[in-house]
């Protein structure tokens, strides 16, 4: 694992993070759209821990344990949201939520 | 004894008591009794006509006391300080301001005494004194104002009342028309007016304190002295506000139409202050107009033009008002020749006899306008003379007194100008030696006019039979009859204020301070033998007039005014319709003007402001709104991509 170069990692971190927004932009269902958003975070983190293990720098390590809390209670939120929709509009298609536009 | 500062005090009671009554009128007309109108209309003109006879027995003590005393002159408060211009909000009474001044508040209170016996019938009686009293303090702020701004806002003033009062009864389409033509053709004059003083103050250096810029102009090495050009450019353009205000030629179309208003305005406003307003400017200025021969020249021309202008058209009216009126403005043309040929004190001692007489007149006219119950047509009147005395034997002085009768006021002072018209040398060259025998032709031409017209008035009204069976005239109550017999008294006798003996001249004498400046660079004095023999010829030319026309309105002529009608139709036609001046000056002027005005309203102020000032960017930005409108779907997922790709770009960018 130690000869695997950083950049490697980097890339394999742009590519979930690259998924996940695709997932978030082109995905109806609210629930895969929140998946996605948690591939997302999962990328960022990964970038992160590379950046620590190259960098020799333990410290980082603290971010990524925020990232990881704050993706919890966004997926609390959103499941929140999710059922929400529902009862409102019988649906969690994102499509159909769009009532405040101007 | 009377101190100075008691004439100081005096100044200002005799300014601001008319504008008392005139703001407790104003405020309270529904609270006041009739009675107490009256009492409050009447009585502050009154106290500032005592209050001025105080001020001119306290002058004439402090004349005996020190002979090389001038003028009083009280100031209330600084009233504009900026820069090399200061205004002090001042009064200033000097020998030409006393005179003036007893004139306006001796006829006024005269005239707000008729005018309870004439208006009593009316339903706005106190908006009525209110305007009056209004006119009385404006016109007194105007004589009495020591700088040209303040004479100037006095100016704006008694036009602004002036405009109330002729169209007073403004549910009469036609007289509220009157009213705003008036105003109108007032403001053109008051333009020059205008940008006269700013000539004065930025082109000259001048000040508009008239007795500094005395002093200045007193000075010969001063610029008023090398830039005649711009003397001249500063007098013409204040003699076009008194074109306007005084209704000379070409400004003077609003006179006659103001005869809408009611009668004793007529008499007060438009015969004996107001319009007397640009010579007294003139008589104030004398010593910057004597500083340019080609103004002056051009006052002389337009006055004796005016006179006999107008004085022909008199000839033809049938309204007595109207008659009256063309008669003004004749009259009027004669006081601004005298100030034009440098006789300045001529002038006002014509502006003195003819606001008697001419005061008298409008008022015993009003008097049978009362008795006619509104009749005005002179052809419907007639044997006048049994059933109202006072008012004919009133009438009939004053008519004498202006077609020049000698030994009534209108003689001397009207020969007296006729002499300085002839005999005026200016000491820097006058324009063209023709030009005083022009002059002298005019005016004695105007001066025959004024006789025929005002007797064939006289005639057609009180003698003969009455040509309207339905009617009942009566002689009017005293309230109207007193202001008649006081004023005809001074019509008789005002001209020995003015007798023209060598250092016996009263008037001349009193007057002799303020035209110093003046009178250096005239000389009109002639030969007396000369001024003797003008008088011979003027009273043969009054009393020619008074015949022809007894001869052909009471004697045995009485069928050729009819034959000359027939025979000469062209030349009646014109006269009735008085020259075609108001057509001309609706197609020339105001037709384009309102076309022009038109078109401006409709491409520039609809199109061009409003279309595309105004709503342009209003529209535009709704345009915006609309289209960006559509970037807000509302759908997250579309944001979401948005956001992506900016940072994306941002990014790059970055990079």
């Amino acid at each position: 694992m130690t000869n695997i170069p950083l950049s490697h990692w980097l890339a394999l971190a742009t590519a979930l993070f690259a998924i996940g927004t695709i997932g978030v932009i082109t995905r109806r269902n609210m629930l895969i759209a929140l998946m996605s958003l948690e591939i997302m975070l999962n990328g960022v983190g990964l970038a992160f821990l590379a950046f620590a293990r190259f960098r020799g720098d333990v410290s980082v390590h603290a971010a990524v344990f925020i990232v990881m809390a704050v993706a919890a209670a966004e997926v609390a939120i959103g499941l929140a949201l999710a059922i929400a929709m529902y009862r409102n509009n019988g649906s969690i298609d994102l499509d159909q939520a769009s009532r405040l536009k101007g | 004894m009377i101190k100075e500062t008691t004439i100081q005090s005096l100044l200002y009671v005799i300014v601001f008591a008319p504008l008392i009554g005139a703001i407790i009128n104003g405020v309270f007309p529904r609270v006041l009794s009739r009675r107490a109108v009256s009492i409050i209309g009447v009585g502050l003109p009154a106290i500032s006509f005592v209050a001025t006879v105080l001020a001119l027995v306290g002058f004439l003590g402090l004349r005996s006391a020190d002979p090389t005393y001038t003028a009083v002159s009280a100031s209330l408060f600084s009233w504009i300080v900026s820069g090399p211009i200061s205004v002090d909000f001042a009064l200033w009474l000097d020998p030409l301001s006393i005179v003036m001044t007893l004139v306006v508040t001796g006829i006024g209170s005269l005239i707000h005494l008729y005018s309870v016996g004439y208006m009593h019938d009316d339903p706005s009686y106190a908006r009525y004194f209110s305007h009056l009293n209004l006119f009385l303090f404006s016109m007194l702020l105007l004589v009495l104002g020591r700088s040209l701004l303040l004479l100037f806002v006095g100016w704006e003033g008694v036009g602004l009342c002036s405009y109330l009062l002729i169209g007073f009864w403004f549910d009469d389409m036609d007289k509220a028309i009157a009213g705003k033509k008036a105003f109108i053709v007032n403001r053109i004059g008051d333009f020059g007016f205008l940008i006269a003083m700013f000539f004065l103050i930025f082109a000259l250096g001048g000040s508009l304190d008239i007795p500094s810029l005395r002093a200045m102009v007193a000075d010969p090495t001063s610029i008023f002295h090398s830039n005649t050009a711009m003397v001249t450019a500063v007098t013409l353009l204040l003699f076009l506000g008194a074109t306007g205000k005084s209704a000379q030629i070409p400004l003077y179309i609003w006179l006659p139409d103001a005869m809408a208003g009611p009668t004793p305005v007529s008499a007060l406003i438009h015969a004996a202050t107001m319009v007397t307003a640009g010579v007294y400017m003139i008589a104030r200025l004398n010593f910057l107009y004597v500083l340019s021969p080609v103004s002056m020249a051009v006052v002389a021309t337009v006055g004796a033009l005016t006179a006999i202008f107008a004085a022909s058209i008199g000839l033809v009216q049938n309204d007595i008002k109207k008659v009256l009126a063309y008669s003004t403005v004749s009259q009027l043309g004669y006081m601004v020749l005298a100030v034009g040929v440098g006789a300045f004190g001529a002038g006002i001692f014509h502006l003195m006899t003819h606001a008697f007489f001419k005061a008298c007149l409008f008022l015993g006219a009003g008097s049978v306008i009362h008795a006619m119950a509104g009749e005005q047509d002179i052809q419907k009147m007639g044997g006048l003379r049994k059933k109202m005395p006072i008012t004919h034997i009133t009438f009939l002085i004053s008519t004498m007194a202006i077609a020049g009768v000698p030994l009534l006021s209108g003689f001397f002072s009207k020969d007296e100008i006729l002499f300085s018209a002839l005999a005026l040398q200016h000491s820097s060259g006058t324009v063209a030696p023709w030009l005083n025998k022009l002059w002298f032709g005019l005016a004695i031409g105007a001066a025959l006019m004024t006789a025929i017209y005002m007797f064939r008035l006289y005639f057609l009204t009180f003698s003969g039979e009455l040509r309207s069976p339905d009617a009942h005239p009566h002689e009017s109550p005293a309230s109207m009859t007193i202001p008649l017999i006081v004023l005809a008294t001074g019509a008789a006798l005002a001209g020995y204020l003015g007798l023209p003996i060598p250092g016996k001249n009263l008037l001349h004498n009193w007057l002799a301070p303020v035209f110093a400046g003046g009178a250096s660079a005239i000389n009109n004095t002639g030969s007396h033998t000369l001024e003797y023999a003008l008088m011979g010829v003027s009273t043969v030319v009054a009393l020619a007039g008074i015949g022809l026309a007894w001869a052909l309105y009471r004697g045995p002529w009485q069928h050729v005014p009819a034959k000359l009608q027939e025979s000469l139709a062209g030349l009646y036609k014109t006269l009735v319709n008085k020259y075609y001046v108001d057509e001309a000056y609706n197609a020339v002027v105001v037709k384009p003007l309102i076309g022009g005005s038109k078109l401006l309203h409709r491409w520039v102020d609809a199109g061009l402001i409003d279309g595309i000032a105004v709503n342009g960017p209003a529209k535009a930005l709704a345009y915006v709104g609309r289209t960006a409108r559509r970037l807000a779907t509302g759908d997250v997922q579309t944001y979401a991509a948005i956001f992506a790709i900016g940072i994306v770009l941002l990014v790059l960018f970055v990079m």
